[in-house]
């Protein structure tokens, strides 16, 4: 272990190694932490919760397409009072970061939110801007660059954590919106959200999802997350989180190289519950394999043939 | 206390009992001795483009063998389920589970009632109760496990084609035989289930239904299969349950059909 550096440092927390989970994938890690011993992770992510409890979208709310499934969960959670009590509890008796993702339908109530976890004991903010899967708030603020710009520096006033604004893919240049959230003080980005698409059930012709639509995600949209972070970490100077179809060590170092200072590995989850300590493994093979001594050095690390 | 394995199952057999309609046996290392009548687990496809884990309930449980007897419907060409299909003996499956809370045993007389694709929990459950049961099974028209229920029990059928016992569905089934009970275990389609649920009520009858949803990670992260309930959940804090963990098997008095 010694041999190889594999923290790295998010806007001044520091992570043990660069592997955390997508929001929305992993509960706040009890249900997972039967299979994955999360001291191994270097932070977790949590799913959604907003400033009261919400119930969610009807069913179904899952569809597996090729290479991916879509989800229209609609953001269930137990609110922000509940998770304080429950949640930060049980994630506080591992050694890994705690990231609270927040998510909102209106600027007051991610507000209220932030505010709520200020003295709690939680190391950063991710902030949802970005869920195609409610009507009101979520990809709302994240496809206008204007709204980005505000609601992040409304945000950074009262946050007492790192703020990281995660982006959504659905728009025609995600490097404006990711500009727009450095020019409103974001500490982080991370990205991507999830792909807006539909299935339908030819047998019964109608929609597969209760919801319609539903958010794309899995192996199948990596590429198109490699890129966006790739172009994002051109454009701006913030540290980035990838995530995207992460689904092995060799999904997060292509993420890594293309500019990710951090990964996060959501549907493989679903896929093998073993996955994340699976990636952190891979990644120390890889190093060891090609000689890198600090993970650091394949940050953003690919360049031209 | 690890109560949920992973792990890679070998296939002892499998055959074709009706249409589609597929009997597979696997032995296991640790989930069959783990495992309760009316529990689930994963199955997962030997394919990167098929993701998600197929939910498959438990038709038997020979704890001492480490076997676990899986009666599944192939849901269409090019499935998961098509892929399960096709393996034979000696190949391997990787498997999670026991997944989901399973059938509470109690000693009131019983009915054992299955429609369709949920017959096969119903055979395991049926073998363990230790006290009077009658199973009552609904079929389309072909029937399959009749054989098998009846060597464990009272077994009374429904088709919808009238091509064997009643014609019609479990409740005309069980009103044609004048069969009775105290209490109700079922697993089949939601209108089966909606009725059954209402039958209970009005015949002051207890009634534990098995659900099922469109599943995700089936281990109660991903908030996919939902039910709606009666009361708050005491995890979801909304009028929500999660099929996966606090279910599959729910008292019909909770849960909103």
């Amino acid at each position: 272990m010694s041999d190889i550096k594999t923290s790295v440092n998010l806007c001044g927390v520091e992570l043990k190694n660069p592997v955390m989970v997508a929001s929305g994938t992993f509960g706040s890690g009890q249900e997972y932490s039967e299979f994955v011993d999360l001291n191994r992770l270097g932070a977790v992510v949590t799913k959604g919760v907003a400033n009261i409890p919400w119930p969610g979208n009807p069913t179904p709310r899952v569809a597996e397409v090729y290479g991916g499934m879509l989800n229209a969960v609609g953001l269930q959670n137990p609110g922000i009072d509940v998770f304080c009590n429950r949640d930060i509890p049980f994630l506080q008796n591992y050694d890994t970061k705690i990231i609270v993702n927040v998510c909102g339908k209106s600027t007051s109530d991610y507000l209220e939110v932030v505010e709520r976890l200020a003295d709690e004991p939680v190391d950063m903010l991710e902030i949802n801007i970005s869920c195609p899967n409610v009507k009101e708030g979520g990809i709302a603020f994240g496809q206008d660059p204007k709204l980005v710009e505000q609601i992040t520096s409304d945000i950074k006033k009262i946050a007492k954590q790192p703020v990281i604004m995660k982006l959504s893919p659905n728009v025609t240049d995600i490097t404006e919106m990711a500009r727009a959230a450095e020019a409103g003080g974001a500490d982080c980005l991370s990205l991507i959200n999830t792909l807006t698409g539909m299935k339908i059930d030819i047998d019964r012709r109608t929609f597969v999802l209760a919801n319609k639509t539903g958010g794309m995600s899995g192996p199948a949209i990596h590429p198109i997350a490699v890129r966006m972070v790739y172009q994002t970490a051109q454009a701006v100077k913030l540290p980035l989180i990838g995530m995207g179809g992460i689904s092995t060590a060799e999904d997060a170092i292509e993420m890594i190289l293309a500019g990710a200072t951090a990964v996060s590995v959501g549907t493989a989850n679903f896929v093998d519950p073993c996955t994340t300590i699976k990636v952190v493994e891979g990644i120390e093979n890889y190093m060891r394999k090609y000689g890198v001594k600090d993970i650091n050095e394949l940050v953003g690390a690919v360049h031209e043939r | 206390m690890a109560t949920k394995f992973e792990e890679m199952a070998v296939v002892v057999s499998q055959k074709e009992i009706a249409t589609d309609i597929y009997d597979l046996t696997i032995q296991t290392k640790e989930i069959a001795a783990a495992a309760k009548a009316g529990q689930f687990i994963s199955l997962y496809c030997n394919d990167g483009t098929k993701l998600l884990p197929r939910p498959i309930s438990l038709c038997g449980i020979d704890r001492e063998a480490g076997t676990l007897r899986l009666v599944y419907r192939v849901t269409g060409e090019n499935t998961g389920t098509a892929q399960f299909s096709k393996m034979v003996e000696g190949d391997t499956v990787r498997v999670l589970g026991p997944l989901g809370n399973g059938f509470e045993l109690g000693d009131k007389k019983a009915f054992c009632i299955g429609g369709g694709i949920g017959i096969p929990p119903m055979l395991q459950l049926a073998k363990e109760l230790n006290c009077e049961k009658t199973a009552v099974l609904g079929y389309r028209n072909e029937l399959f496990l009749l054989e098998d229920f009846e060597a464990v029990c009272d077994t009374i059928i429904a088709t919808e084609d009238g091509s064997a016992g009643t014609k019609g569905n479990v409740i005309d089934a069980i009103k044609a035989n004048g069969a009775t009970a105290d209490v109700i275990y079922a697993c089949g389609p939601t209108p089966m289930l909606r009725a059954l649920k209402a039958y209970a009520e009005e015949n002051n009858m207890e009634c534990y239904i098995s659900m099922e949803e469109h599943m995700a990670c089936g281990i109660g992260a991903c908030l996919a299969c939902v039910c709606k309930t009666k009361d708050k959940d005491h995890h979801t804090n909304v009028n929500n349950t999660r099929i996966c963990k606090e279910g599959p098997v729910f008292n019909a008095k909770e849960v909103e059909l």
